[in-house]
């Protein structure tokens, strides 16, 4: 393998800083030609910023890029695809109402022009795909292709650039796990080909099953550069999180009652919308939702947070039929909500701590009297849920904007969980924690469990799911799977449900 | 060159640059002077002479700052709840308008009812006025800067008609004006012998309640929670509908206080001149304020000493009056930019 010697590209010590975090601090790494190197860390590791730099999205601070031995400009994504490297995005860059071939021709082709060489650039594209096993119909329209479609369309885009590195970042987020197979497999040929890639992951399986070498980063260091041979999961696992992997402990409880039920609830104007779906939360159990993102969890998780009504079916809770449905009425009737996006949902970011921990509440006797608001009882509760939550803040009176994700995430839970709550929505808790705050999220909710509160843990974190979960269901174009108990599926199992297998009663 | 955010802006980041807004704008008044060939420092001290020399200059100015105080708070309250109200003008005609109807001996009643009843009566109109297109907004999606702004000249208009027509003073020699208000409906003078009449009273009184609505009552944090965060508001369990229609109501009733406190307590009829714009300058005030009540107050003694300056300075020093509106366009500018500059710092790309 002589061409393996050749470097594709090159960084030496990149420092990045946003305001007061250091986001890389002197990274270097290497790639050769025809290899697959993994770039593995947690969420906010540093790895995705990294990559912008290379890209051209941001401006290094220091450091030097350099591709096939010359230097490459800072801030220029232009002479970065000019060099030949290639990004697929983990949001995608299409345009949705134009079609596979004209997405693929974009800004390849002069403004004006006698000839559109549109039919040259068809063979070639079917000629990559051919090539690659990238199979596609150029002549669908983006906004009618699934979600791995619309991935093999940005990486023959990237080919038909002639790239020559292509950076993937978390490119399995959105993918089955048979379509991630299918995704390896492109991968391989490209690299046979002598192309580079860099596969930027915190999915350990993965990176063992594709890469070469791996480089992880940790805090935006370089905690350790190694061949894949030479190598196991756990020693990645403690380099990427620097002490031993936290598996939750889960111990038996003992369940209840059925706290909140749906029956045959179906919605509209969502999309997906929720089709026939029936599902029962039971005291002292967490159910676990999984399923690839988009599938009808933000219309589940809408439901029940009191966003959304159901065009038909019925929600009951402790038994009783709720008629008037609404965000003040699920939490009138005890559910605690942990929103998915806890920066436009769970707080206002221009808001205090205390405004925030009261703003559910604020209408309460205790912390309001005909119309006024009584802020010393405010602030009291934002310093209780400050100790009794670890929020690490300047306090009760800072901006909420000011705080880490981790510590605005431990607000949330505690304003939802100081109230004994019966039923819990955790939609996506722990989604770019680091793993103190992770960890503490994780033994909340199982101590919300010993207590006896029903839970439903929404999460595209399959892992977490079945660490957690007593029941499982999978969720699939808005249809739910049966409830499977722990221990009964792998994750093979879990990932026909989630690509839509076994579902065919309700086709 | 970007814009990169200040985590927590410190004592000097918040109140340099406005003061460098400030000095900029007398440095800009001067020059104005300047080039309209008058002596620059001669005519920076005209301004000031002419707006705060005098005690009757003082008064002018105050009185000229009342309609501002309302309509900067209308715009104010409105703006922080993202509802962008740009009909100020219209609801107060609205307000003098409602004023005039009932003000001018259909209501039999002693001062100290009349002038609240007038009030009331002014600040429903207005609120009415605000009401419409919040609902439109609400229930249809249509887009509130347009109706609203639209409303100010359908609002005109519909003055004008009724100047013309049946609200027309029979004894005006002709002119299109109103009858003048009862003597009952007047708003009393604060201090014998001044020109200055209770509607600045009321307008500084108006300010302290919108700060005690926003900071102590359950409403105005609703109100602030659905401006700044309105999904976060909603997901929280706040009817944002009902709170942006009484924001809508509080807005309009500001609005339409300015109307009435320039008929009851300044002019004591009706004209098409009633208001050079104050609806407008209202925005400006608010902006200049950064939409906190106790800066509208500020701001708008601001803008009224500078029209009023600059009004006697074009006089004294045979200048044109539009130095004032350039004035005014300046410094909205260079405050503007400071307030950025008070939450952002500039970097190099």
């Amino acid at each position: 393998m002589s061409r393996a010697s050749t470097v594709a590209l090159r960084l030496s010590n990149i420092t990045k800083r946003f305001g007061p975090v250091l986001a890389n601090d002197r990274v270097s790494l290497e790639v050769a030609q025809g290899e697959v190197l993994a770039l593995l860390g947690e969420n906010g590791a540093g790895k995705t910023t990294l990559m912008n730099i290379v890209f051209g999205h941001y401006t290094a601070d220091e450091g030097r890029i350099e591709v096939f031995g010359a230097p490459l400009p800072f801030g220029q994504p232009r002479s970065a695809l000019a060099r030949g490297l290639g990004m697929v995005h983990q949001h995608f860059t299409l345009a949705e109402n134009m079609t596979v071939l004209d997405n693929l021709l974009l800004g390849t082709r002069p403004l004006f022009a006698l000839r559109s060489g549109r039919a040259a650039g068809r063979k070639r594209v079917l000629s990559l795909a051919e090539e690659y096993g990238l199979r596609i119909d150029p002549d669908m329209p983006v906004a009618a292709l699934s979600v791995g479609e619309r991935q093999r369309v940005e990486i023959l885009k990237a080919l038909y650039r002639e790239a020559r590195i292509l950076i993937l970042d978390e490119p399995t987020a959105v993918l089955t796990p048979q379509e991630a197979e299918g995704l390896f497999a492109t991968l391989r040929r490209a690299v046979k080909r002598g192309l580079s890639i860099i596969f930027i992951s915190h999915k350990l399986n993965e990176v063992m099953a594709i890469a070469d070498r791996v480089v992880v980063l940790r805090q935006g260091r370089v905690a350790g550069a190694l061949a894949i041979s030479q190598t196991n999961p756990a020693e990645l696992a403690a380099m990427m999180v620097g002490n031993d992997v936290p598996v939750p402990v889960v111990q038996k409880t003992r369940e209840g009652d059925v706290a909140l039920r749906l029956r045959d609830v179906e919605t509209s104007g969502q999309r997906p919308d929720l089709r026939g779906l029936s599902l029962e939360l039971v005291a002292g159990r967490i159910t676990g939702l999984a399923g690839v993102s988009g599938n009808g969890q933000a219309a589940l998780a809408a439901l029940i947070a009191g966003l959304a009504v159901p065009c038909s079916g019925r929600i009951e809770i402790a038994g009783r039929e709720i008629r008037d449905w609404s965000p003040a009425a699920a939490i009138a009737q005890g559910i605690a909500r942990i929103p998915e996006d806890r920066h436009h949902a769970g707080t206002i970011g221009d808001f205090t701590l205390t405004e925030n921990a009261v703003l559910e509440r604020i209408r309460e006797p205790r912390f309001s009297r005909s119309g006024w608001i009584d802020w010393h009882a405010a602030r009291a509760h934002a310093r209780t849920l400050i100790a009794g939550y670890d929020i690490r803040c300047p306090g009760p009176d800072a901006r909420i904007r000011l705080l880490s994700g981790g510590n605005m995430q431990k607000l949330i839970l505690g304003r939802v969980l100081e109230e004994a709550p019966a039923v819990i929505l955790a939609n996506q808790p722990v989604r770019g924690l680091d793993i103190g705050a992770l960890r503490f999220v994780q033994e909340k909710l199982l101590a919300a469990r010993r207590r006896g509160a029903a839970i439903l843990l929404i999460s595209e974190d399959l892992e977490e799911i079945m660490a957690l979960s007593d029941v499982i269901h999978v969720i699939s174009k808005g249809r739910l799977s049966p409830g499977f108990a722990r221990g009964t599926m792998r994750s093979t199992d879990l990932g026909l449900w989630m690509a839509g297998r076994g579902f065919d009663d309700a086709a | 060159m970007r814009l990169e955010p200040i985590a927590a802006p410190g004592f000097a980041r918040r109140v340099l640059p406005p003061l460098v807004a400030l000095g900029a704008t007398t440095l800009a008044g001067a020059a104005l002077a300047r080039f309209a060939g008058a002596d620059a420092f001669a005519a920076l001290g005209l301004i000031a002479k002419g707006a705060l020399g005098t005690k009757f200059a003082l008064m002018e100015t105050l009185n000229r700052a009342t309609p501002l105080i309302f309509a900067g708070l209308s715009v104010a309250v409105a703006f922080r709840a993202r509802l962008w109200n740009i009909g100020a003008e219209a609801q107060l005609y609205a307000g003098a308008l409602v004023t005039v109807l009932l003000g001018t001996g259909i209501l039999p009643l002693p001062s100290p009812l009349l002038i609240p009843v007038l009030a009331l009566a002014a600040i429903l109109a207005g609120a009415v006025l605000l009401i419409v297109p919040a609902m439109l907004k609400l229930r249809l999606g249509v887009d509130e800067v347009v109706t609203t702004l639209l409303v100010n000249f359908i609002m005109l208009l519909i003055v004008s008609m009724l100047l013309e027509g049946p609200l027309k003073d029979p004894m005006g020699m002709g002119w299109p004006k109103s009858a003048p208000l009862v003597h009952e409906a007047r708003l009393p003078r604060i201090l014998p012998g001044l020109r200055l009449h209770w509607g600045f009273g009321l307008a500084v009184i108006a300010a302290f309640a919108v700060w005690i609505i926003d900071r102590r009552t359950v409403a105005g944090f609703e109100m602030r929670a659905v401006g700044a965060g309105e999904a976060a508001a909603r997901f929280a369990g706040i009817r944002v509908p009902r709170v942006v229609l009484r924001t809508a109501a509080l807005s309009g009733g500001l609005a339409a206080l300015a109307g009435f406190s320039e008929v009851a307590g300044l002019k004591g009829n009706l004209t098409l001149d009633l208001s050079p714009g104050y609806g407008y300058t209202g925005i400006v005030v608010a902006m200049l304020a950064a939409l906190n009540p106790f800066g509208v107050v500020l701001a708008a003694l601001f803008v009224a000493a500078v029209f009023v300056g600059a009004d006697s300075m074009s006089r004294a020093a045979g200048v044109p009056t539009y130095i004032a509106d350039m004035l005014l366009a300046f410094a909205l500018l260079a405050m503007v930019l400071a307030l950025t500059m008070t939450r952002y710092r500039l970097r190099r790309a």
